[in-house]
Formats: C-alpha cells, sequence, structure tokens
C-alpha cells in the first residue's frame, strides 16, 4: 500500500493544457443561445451515442476521461442514461438499425440539449457511403451542433468541439 | 426559541455543506489519480443546471414516480434537525431518537427502490432489488452500532448520548466504542453508495446500485434524489465524527460556541472525506455476492461493540 502512494506522489499531476485549435477544423453549425451556454457552461454530462462507429472514435473517447486529457477539469462528464444528459456525442454513419435508436435517445435527452458529430463518418459516412445498411450522416436525423472532423479524432479535438459548442474554447 | 432557530440552520447547513463534501471527495480522488479533476463547487453548478432542465417522463410512470423524489428528499431533510450536527442537546431531541433517524433514512431508501420498479425498466429493478438486499443488511447494523453507545448513556436519545460522552471522555476510546466506530464507517460506506459496495463514478449498468435506480430521472427530480443522496453523506459523516468524537459540539447557544462548531464539524468532514477518498483509491468494488460478508462483518462489530459496553458498564 504505501508503493501506491508513493507512486501516485511520485508521478505527480499528468493532466496536459489544452491548446486553441490551430487549424481550425471544428466546425460549429450554428451559435448555441446564450441561456443554454449559461445553464450548461460549467457542468456538462455526455452520452455516447455510437450510432454505427467502427469503434475508432470510441477508443479516442475513452482517452478523455483519462489523466492526461482529464475532461472534468471542465466539468464534463460521462453518464449511464440519456435521461441525465445534457450533450450527445454521436459518432459513426446512423446505420439503418441505429436510426431510431439514436432518434429515441435524442427525445429522452431532457433539453436544453447539444449534439456532437465526432469524426468523419458522422459528417461523410466516410468509408461506409453508400453501403446497403447505411441510412445517411447524423445531421439527417438529429440536429448538429458542431462537427468534429478526424478519422479518427484526437482526444484533444473532440474536448475542444464540446467546448466550442459551450463557446469556452481555449483563447489563441 | 433560539434552540429552534439553530436547529433551521443546521439543515439549512447540512444542504449547504452536502454538494461541496462531495465535490472535495471527487477532487481528492482527482488528484489520486494524478489527474486534474473538477473543481470542489462543481457540484452545485450540477444542481443548478438540473433545477433549471426539462423533465423528461417515462410514459409508463404513475404518481409514485413523481412523489418519491420528494419523500426522498425530506426524509433526508428530516434527520439532519435530529442529528447533533452543531450542538447538543436539541429540541429536537424529545421528537425523535435513534431509531426514528435510522428508520427515516430507511423510509427514503424504500421509496427510491419502489420508484426504481415503477417505470418498469430492467435496470431499475435490478438497481431496486440490490438497493434494498444491501440496506437489509445495513439497517441494522446502524441501529446496533449507535446501541453500543445508547447503553454506555443509557438513552437512544442522540442528544443525551453526546452529553454523556463529554462527562466521561474516557468511553470515547473504550473498545465498544472503537467497535461501534468501525462498524458504522463500513455501514456509512454501504449506504452512502460508496466504494466497496457501490461505485459513485461508475456507468457501467452490470456493476451499478444507487445510479440503476435513478437511470429514468431528470431534470429537478434528478436533482433532489442526487442533493438527498449527498445529504445522506453528510449525515453519516456527521454521525461518525459527532457521536464519537463530540468534542467541538457547541454547549451552549453563544455565537462563539456555534462558530466554533461549524468550523470543528467542517474539520471533521474534510478529515472523514480524505479518508473515505484514499480508501477508494486503494480498494477495488467488491464482487456483489461478498457484499454480504463484508456488510456481516460489520454486524458482528457492531454486535460485539454492544456486548462489550454491556460487560464493561
Amino acid at each position: 500500500m504505501p508503493a501506491l502512494f508513493q507512486k501516485i506522489f511520485k508521478t505527480g499531476l499528468v493532466t496536459e493544457t489544452l491548446g486553441p485549435d490551430d487549424d481550425e477544423i471544428i466546425q460549429l453549425v450554428h451559435a448555441v443561445d446564450q441561456k443554454t451556454k449559461h445553464l450548461l457552461g460549467r457542468a456538462l454530462a455526455i452520452r455516447d451515442v455510437d450510432a454505427g462507429s467502427c469503434n475508432g472514435c470510441e477508443i479516442e473517447i475513452t482517452g478523455l476521461t483519462s489523466p492526461v486529457y482529464d475532461s472534468e477539469r471542465f466539468g464534463i462528464h460521462f453518464v449511464a442514461s440519456p435521461r441525465h444528459a445534457d450533450l450527445l456525442l454521436v459518432t459513426g454513419p446512423v446505420t439503418r438499425n441505429m436510426e431510431i435508436p439514436l432518434r429515441k435517445t435524442y427525445e429522452a435527452t431532457p433539453a436544453p440539449k447539444l449534439v456532437v458529430a465526432v469524426g468523419d463518418c458522422a459528417k461523410t459516412c466516410g468509408v461506409f457511403k453508400g453501403s446497403y445498411a447505411v441510412a445517411g450522416s447524423v445531421d439527417k436525423f438529429v440536429p448538429v451542433d458542431v462537427f468534429v472532423p478526424g478519422c479518427p479524432p484526437e482526444p484533444a479535438d473532440i474536448l475542444r468541439g464540446i467546448l466550442a459548442a459551450l463557446d469556452r474554447m481555449p483563447r489563441k | 426559541m433560539n434552540a429552534y432557530l439553530l436547529e433551521i440552520g443546521q439543515a439549512l447547513l447540512a444542504l449547504l455543506l452536502a454538494p461541496g463534501l462531495v465535490g472535495f471527495v471527487r477532487w481528492l480522488k482527482a488528484r489520486l489519480q494524478n489527474r486534474r479533476g473538477a473543481p470542489v463547487w462543481l457540484p452545485y453548478f450540477e444542481l443548478r443546471k438540473l433545477f433549471g432542465k426539462e423533465v423528461v417522463m417515462s410514459n409508463n410512470a404513475s404518481w409514485l414516480f413523481r412523489v418519491a423524489p420528494y419523500i426522498v428528499f425530506t426524509s433526508a431533510l428530516a434527520v439532519t434537525f435530529l442529528i447533533p450536527l452543531l450542538a447538543a442537546p436539541l429540541p429536537f431531541d424529545n421528537v425523535g431518537d435513534l431509531l426514528v433517524v435510522v428508520y427515516l433514512l430507511l423510509l427514503g431508501t424504500f421509496f427510491l427502490a419502489l420508484a426504481g420498479l415503477d417505470p418498469g425498466t430492467a435496470f431499475g429493478g435490478m438497481g431496486s432489488s440490490r438497493e434494498m438486499t444491501v440496506a437489509a443488511l445495513s439497517e441494522p447494523t446502524i441501529a446496533l452500532a449507535i446501541f453500543g453507545l445508547a447503553l454506555g448513556a443509557g438513552s437512544t436519545n442522540l442528544g443525551r448520548i453526546v452529553t454523556a460522552t463529554l462527562a466521561n471522555p474516557g468511553v470515547a476510546i473504550s473498545p465498544g466504542h472503537l467497535m461501534a466506530f468501525a462498524a458504522l464507517f463500513i455501514v456509512s460506506l454501504a449506504e452512502t453508495g460508496r466504494l466497496p459496495v457501490d461505485n459513485p463514478s461508475t456507468h457501467l449498468e452490470l456493476t451499478m446500485i444507487h445510479e440503476a435506480m435513478i437511470l429514468e430521472y431528470s431534470g429537478r427530480y434528478l436533482a433532489l434524489i442526487e442533493w438527498a443522496s449527498w445529504l445522506k453523506l453528510v449525515i453519516f459523516f456527521t454521525l461518525l465524527a459527532n457521536l464519537f468524537i463530540p468534542w467541538g459540539l457547541a454547549a451552549t447557544l453563544t455565537p462563539v460556541a456555534l462558530a466554533v462548531a461549524v468550523l470543528t464539524l467542517i474539520l471533521k468532514l474534510v478529515l472523514l472525506g480524505l479518508i473515505v477518498a484514499v480508501v477508494e483509491t486503494r480498494i477495488a468494488k467488491l464482487r456483489l455476492f461478498r457484499v454480504p460478508e463484508l456488510l456481516g462483518m460489520s454486524f458482528v462489530l457492531a454486535l460485539l461493540a454492544v456486548t462489550s459496553s454491556f460487560l464493561l458498564k
């Protein structure tokens, strides 16, 4: 037991500071209204919806809660139910089987709510475009506030995307 | 009159301190994971956010689902009037003793379990069944552990127990008290949904207990239930701190004594929060079928505490 705590104290903080978005890759579709930003700005609960992704984006999303990216320092945490959520993090092209669950999840989330679409597939369907199993991009089914491009995007970019929706992007 | 004002004041203080205490434990745990962590006051923002959000309800939910959050919240709030947070004895000591405190807490748990069953989701029912299992095993231990103290004081009245310990400081390190403290500490972890019984930060449906019951709640209902569960943490920490180590409690209602009482209460809560954060960093969650063993052990400790205070009386 002392070894564990010795290691904890020797390691120190490993969280990296989040720099500004260099290449302006985060695409804010429309500005979020002031009231929502005020309400959700300090404490945000996220529900991750895998609408049919290859799980590449999910692996990067898992990185958000790691000590290095630590989304919790911005008051952002993941929850187990859409009823507790303020923001849906949608990944992948929407497959035919996930079309109704995605709509239902959106309906089950109490307003005010935001949607961040993560990955190239969410916007353009990526390599899955034209497949018989794919119903379309995320914005065809639910209103998207921010697109985070990348295949897969880095955890830092996903974090920037979420913060862009809340108007809390790090200053340049 | 002043004593009644104090009662209202201590209930308000418990309400205000509850989110801060949870935020502090979360922040400490984050630091122990080498993370920067959320600011200590984040739970206050969470409450504000939840009260400002819309309520989404299942079509299958009945009136019980709407009423349960208020019962859960008020039963926890009622307990804060009965326990010695700042001063002892209190005017409400005659309204309810130890047994009332234990069963008010159980009333909240009971309605929360019913609310988990009400919308008819699979996880809600699972959470309710688990919560009742844990509650059935831990509730007798709370009563029995405090009975260990009550035997020495000759009364189940919480105020009387505190004054008896203050009058005779030696009993605080008697084996009865020490074992009762250990028993109540283990049960506090179980009752407030912390490791190793439940994980407050879990999002895996198969490991949740408290979280599974409240999956269907949103908006202000969720805020009330969360606030009540944070209040429960303050209640258990206060029982641990002020029944076993009652020094710092105001014996007279002077401003100086009350200021000292508030400061010592915060200090005791911080210390207990530190212990919980370190324990949660060190240990893993117990397998569900091992939980009765842990709670059985705490029951035996409480029983030994009662026996030893009876024999040493």
